[in-house]
């Protein structure tokens, strides 16, 4: 494995030198290791790049990591994942994309994963994503996530991009059976001119389905974001979206909630502001001794905290 | 101690809101500032704090000529303000903000003793954000706690009592009468409440952007009223459509 590898490992995946349990790091569109676990099973698949992981049913307490890594210019890195999580397991997922380019050349991670929950499973997908290095090759990374929820199942994503990734185009789709619950917390900042797009549908199939998604973003520099989301409910269902963007210097965002019901018990709000950051929060601040500028550090770190 | 020599202001629209104000709080001093609605009194302590640049008058903290530093500039030599509506935050815990505004971290003892003084639990609290989720008399609490947490030479409370209900008001009384007994610097509380001018040492009375008078509570207080009534509609009655 690489040093840079390792050093993104480091930032994206909490990486001190080893992993405990399953794995597989994925390095320049090759595998840099693996390990299977009792219960999680991580195996190439066959006609396609990516893995298959299965998480046996009841497996509970277990983290699987599965961070990938381009550390130079000219790679285009596509890569599918598919999870098949056993019934009533409970596990954690770190993720998690490093891009690094040092030359002139585009450095690119396409990450697909597709999540099929059984009944009343339960997983926490981390992943982080950073963009490193000198050169002045575009640093891109699309990651999309497709989720299936059975019955009393849960999918709490919990996702971080700050900075260094110039493109940005993250798609996530999911679609939740009775008493399933998806709860998302994205945290984005972009800056220079760095450009970001999400796009979330959630379909709340099953009885008392319910959605919980906040997106909480800083555009600085003259970086652009686009916010798209859209959750329907089919059924007696709670949807909540939230969207909250702060802007700086020149920074633009986009942001088109949509909420669909086609059901009479089925309860969707959505909230989204947009502005920069309010005076009274730097003023609060500066009467406690901080300078502007450290005010402006401090809420915009709480804010993606 | 805090010198305050022909201070005035005028709003944006040229309206004069303080009007040569001159006044000495003396240090470790409990001092209440009080007056009519609409008097200046908010100003006031904006311009003490550097959050309002006076039009003209000097500003003196410990002898300093402070009238030109900023707000940060005071806050570091020791002048603290509690905002009458305090902001909230997205993403800003409670133990936070009050790390920042004491400047270091916080064992949780330290905070069950600065949470303690303002009616909040630190296990409930400490990691809530501050957000629209706490309720007025919360915020209000914290807002106080920033303050408290700072320990500074000179505290400035802008109608702490505001979105207080009744039984937290008495510990708020509490926290004031503690400081006062224990001396921690110099207090100035912008307040209408009696409980607090009460336990004031001095009265201020600020009212039509002018002291109209200073001095000891007993003998201020007494006299608040005097001269008093409530001012006529300026439109009349006879002039109403």
């Amino acid at each position: 494995m690489k040093s840079i590898t390792e050093k993104l490992l480091e930032m994206i995946a909490d990486y001190t030198g080893a992993f405990k349990g399953a794995y597989n790091i994925r390095e320049d569109a090759a595998c840099a290791g693996r390990q299977s676990s009792e219960h999680i099973h991580i195996t190439s698949k066959e006609d396609m790049p990516g893995l298959d992981i299965h998480v046996d049913p009841g497996t509970k307490g277990e983290t699987v990591f599965i961070p990938a890594c381009v550390t130079h210019g000219d790679v285009d890195d596509l890569v599918y994942n598919d999870f098949f999580i056993g019934k009533d397991a409970d596990i954690t997922v770190v993720a998690g994309c490093g891009v690094n380019t040092d030359d002139e050349g585009e450095a690119r991670h396409n990450g697909i994963h597709r999540f099929f929950l059984e009944e009343n499973a339960q997983v926490l997908y981390k992943e982080k994503h950073i963009g490193t290095g000198k050169g002045n090759g575009v640093k891109t990374i699309n990651p999309v996530t497709d989720a299936t929820l059975k019955s009393g199942a849960v999918l709490t994503m919990d996702t971080t991009q700050i900075s260094g990734v110039d493109k940005t185009l993250r798609k996530t789709n999911a679609v939740l059976a009775d008493h399933a619950k998806l709860v998302i917390r994205e945290r984005l900042l972009t800056d220079g001119d760095e450009e970001a797009k999400t796009e979330f549908e959630v379909v709340l199939d099953g009885e008392d389905s319910g959605a919980d998604i906040v997106s909480r973003s800083v555009a600085k520099g003259n970086s652009v974001q686009d916010y798209v989301s859209c959750i329907v409910g089919k059924n007696r269902c709670t949807g909540h979206s939230e969207c909250d963007a702060i802007l700086a210097e020149n920074g633009k965002v986009n942001a088109a909630p949509k909420l669909s019901a086609f059901h009479t018990d089925a309860q969707l709000i959505h909230e989204a502001a947009i502005g920069k950051i309010a005076g009274e929060q730097i003023m609060k601040l500066k009467t406690l001794g901080l300078t502007e500028e450290e005010a402006e550090k401090k809420i915009i770190e709480g804010f993606l905290k | 101690m805090l010198t305050l020599e022909h201070i005035s202001w005028s709003a944006p629209g040229g309206d004069a809101i303080i009007k040569d104000v001159s006044a000495k709080i003396d240090d470790g001093k409990l001092v209440v500032v009080t007056g009519p609605n609409g008097g200046g009194k908010t100003t006031l302590a904006k311009i003490i704090a550097g959050i309002e640049t006076p039009d003209t008058g000097k500003i003196y903290f410990d002898g300093k000529d402070i009238t030109d530093l900023d707000v940060t500039q005071r806050a570091k030599l020791g002048i603290s303000f509690a905002f009458q509506q305090p902001v909230r935050f997205k993403g800003i815990t409670v133990r936070d903000l009050l790390e920042l505004a004491a400047g270091k971290a916080f064992s949780e003892e330290e905070l069950c003793d600065i949470l303690g003084k303002v009616g909040l639990c630190t296990y409930d609290y400490m990691d809530r954000e501050i957000n629209a989720a706490l309720s007025g008399g919360e915020i209000k609490r914290i807002e106080i706690a920033s303050v408290l947490a700072r320990n500074t030479k000179l505290s400035i409370f802008d109608e702490p009592e505001a979105g207080i209900d009744l039984w937290s008001f008495n510990e708020l009384i509490g926290v004031f009468e503690d400081m006062r007994s224990k001396r921690h610097g110099t207090q100035m509380i912008i307040s209408h409440q009696e409980r607090i001018l009460q336990i004031a040492d001095e009265i201020l009375v600020i009212a039509d952007g002018k002291v109209r008078t200073q001095g000891d509570a007993k003998t201020v207080l007494p006299t608040l009223l005097q001269g008093e009534k409530v001012t006529d509609c300026p439109v009349g009655r006879a002039n109403r459509a």
